[in-house]
């Protein structure tokens, strides 16, 4: 440690405060007090908790909570699809490196370009359902993004296809750190494929596993604006609407930033609930790089 | 950590896991692939030969859809504005966590892992949360519909990342190397400036890297922050373009491309940046 006075550390971290209670702190101030107001325009009176009261009653709220959670389904068809993809690669396999190049190449596509693309590729008379009615599959040539009963999952293969290449990159590279002479030693004693990653590979992969689930839930409760937007609108009719979709519409349709601030302040409580995990994992994985 | 590239010889499996293997890989590449090679062919096709046949290869090349693509979007200008406001973001993060980050490294003062801990924790926090009352004080500051405010906003995302990520990379700077420069009667400052930052310059790329990638892909804060036509960044205009031209494939197909290519241009020259960097946040970079 630098011998300083004591105000010398708090000159070089002032720019970055001031920077962040411009971005985090004011805001997340603010929405407490602007969740207890009905406020029109600017300001407006206080309230209590009535705009909370107001989301609760509101059937498109449960609707978008609703689908928040059925995108979590996403979580574990990611997490399956990464793990067994890195582990194949991690076995070098021929041309591995390029295979990883490529697989990652959808995370570095901006999702507004994913999703104007595949809601292209989805129409009812898109490419999608050309190759199904040529193979065959007719009744399988369904309206992906118009009809509201699948919509939202054609919106959630198209987050898998874009998000797998980064569990992929995740676990490949956390698997290139792991001592081989595990897998080796469990091979001699003849386990099979399937043993070695369930025994060997997994347990040595927890903890990125933990990180990557919270990460994961993280995003598809708070982070899928971009391809809802993007693809579907909320629509058909809210078919597909979120939390995230519900709090721009109110505070920018709407005009009722009250609403919007106390669904945003919902949505801080949760992600503050999911970030314990994370940090227990953090504080474990710095003490292991220590020791 | 990073990653590896060496190539090792193949390892002998028996055949039939093999094939199990391989059939994975190529399958999760055809799925990659598809949807590329779909906007890639429609791109060039007319929009008789786009309805007559989405799969096949083009009977002719057509780049009139870029020319059309062109002037329906203004995406130079698009272009323009991502740039200017991801290049401002950046250069305000990266100031703002370097100072900081030397300080959470290698200086002591009282509330250090508090206060450590608490930023690295608004990592986490979605945009969306801070929108509306962002939105309300950029108003008020008559900062709305200006790159500055934009700027300030994403450079402030973004330092939560740029903290952590930097103040991991300064702890692993030998001490002895700072040491000798004390002794030469350097400040603070000139410890950081002219020790610290020249030899970080690989976590300064992937942090620079992934800032750019975030910002350059944002399109909430855009669409709050930035209504107008010509102040639109790249997502938001193909976002509006898109929709608009979502009768013509072709010319929409045109238009993503020409989107995407600065980035895969990136992405190719500056591939194991990306990777260490997005691996990153789970892995020390």
């Amino acid at each position: 440690m630098l011998r300083t006075n004591r105000i010398t550390p708090y000159l070089y971290l002032a720019p970055m405060v001031l920077l962040l209670v411009f971005t985090f702190g004011y805001p997340l101030v603010a929405i407490a007090n602007f969740s207890t107001r009905r406020i029109r325009g600017i300001s407006g009176p206080f309230i209590g908790l009535e705009n909370y009261r107001q989301i609760f009653k509101d059937e498109v709220f449960r609707q978008a909570v609703e689908h928040n959670l059925i995108l979590l389904i996403a979580v574990p068809i990611m997490l399956i699809i990464s793990i067994i993809l890195a582990v194949v690669l991690f076995e070098r396999i021929r041309g591995w490196q390029f295979f990883r190049s490529l697989l990652f190449v959808p995370y570095v596509l901006a999702i507004p370009v994913v999703g104007v693309v595949f809601s292209n590729i989805l129409q009812l008379n898109g490419v999608q359902n050309q190759i199904l009615r040529s193979l065959g599959l007719e009744r399988f040539a369904l309206d992906w993004i118009g009809n509201p009963q699948i919509t939202l999952y054609s919106v959630m293969a198209v987050i898998i296809w874009r998000e797998v290449g980064f569990g992929i990159v995740l676990f490949l590279a956390r698997l290139q750190s792991i001592n081989e002479e595990l897998i080796d030693a469990a091979k001699v004693d003849g386990a099979d494929w399937g043993q070695r990653l369930w025994f060997v590979i997994i347990p040595q992969l927890r903890s990125v596993i933990e990180f990557y689930v919270v990460i994961s839930i993280i995003t598809m409760l708070a982070w899928v604006f971009s391809y809802i937007y993007t693809i579907s609108r909320g629509g058909p009719g809210n078919a597909t609407i979120v939390m995230e979709l519900y709090i721009y519409n109110f505070a920018f349709r709407n005009q009722l930033p009250g609403i919007a601030s106390a669904v945003a302040a919902i949505l801080f409580v949760v992600t503050l609930i999911l970030m314990f995990p994370l940090f227990r994992f953090r504080s474990e994985t710095a003490m292991e790089e220590m020791g | 950590m990073i990653v590896s590239d060496k190539s090792r010889p193949v390892r002998s499996y028996s055949l039939s896991a093999d094939v199990v293997r391989y059939s994975l890989v190529i399958l999760a590449a055809l799925a990659v692939i598809f949807p590329l090679y779909f906007t890639v062919i429609t791109s060039v096709k007319t929009d008789e030969n786009y309805s007559r046949d989405k799969i096949g290869f083009p009977t002719e090349i057509h780049l009139e859809n870029f020319n059309t693509a062109l002037r329906g979007g203004r995406f130079f200008l698009w272009f323009k504005n991502s740039v200017i406001l991801a290049s401002g973001a950046v250069v305000i993060s990266t100031i703002v966590s370097a100072l900081a980050a030397f300080a959470f490294a290698r200086m002591d003062f009282k509330i250090r892992n508090p206060l450590l801990s608490a930023v690295t924790a608004l990592m986490i926090i979605p945009p969306v949360v801070m929108l509306v009352p962002l939105f309300v004080l950029l108003t008020n500051l008559g900062l709305t519909s200006t790159y500055w405010g934009a700027i300030l906003v994403y450079g402030g995302m973004v330092t939560p990342f740029s903290v952590y990520l930097l103040t991991n990379f300064f702890k692993t700077i030998p001490f002895e190397i700072v040491e000798s420069a004390l002794l030469d009667g350097a400040t603070s400052f000139d410890i950081l400036w002219r020790i610290i930052l020249p030899l970080s310059a690989p976590a300064m790329i992937t942090m620079i890297v992934v800032n750019l990638l975030w910002v350059w892909n944002d399109l909430l804060i855009a669409l709050v922050l930035l209504p107008q036509d010509n102040l639109r960044p790249l997502m938001v205009g193909i976002t509006v373009f898109g929709s608009r031209y979502n009768k013509d494939v072709p010319v929409t197909m045109a238009g993503m491309l020409m989107a995407s290519l600065p980035m895969i241009v990136v992405y190719l020259f500056g591939q194991r940046y990306f990777i260490r960097g997005l691996v990153a946040g789970a892995i020390k970079g």
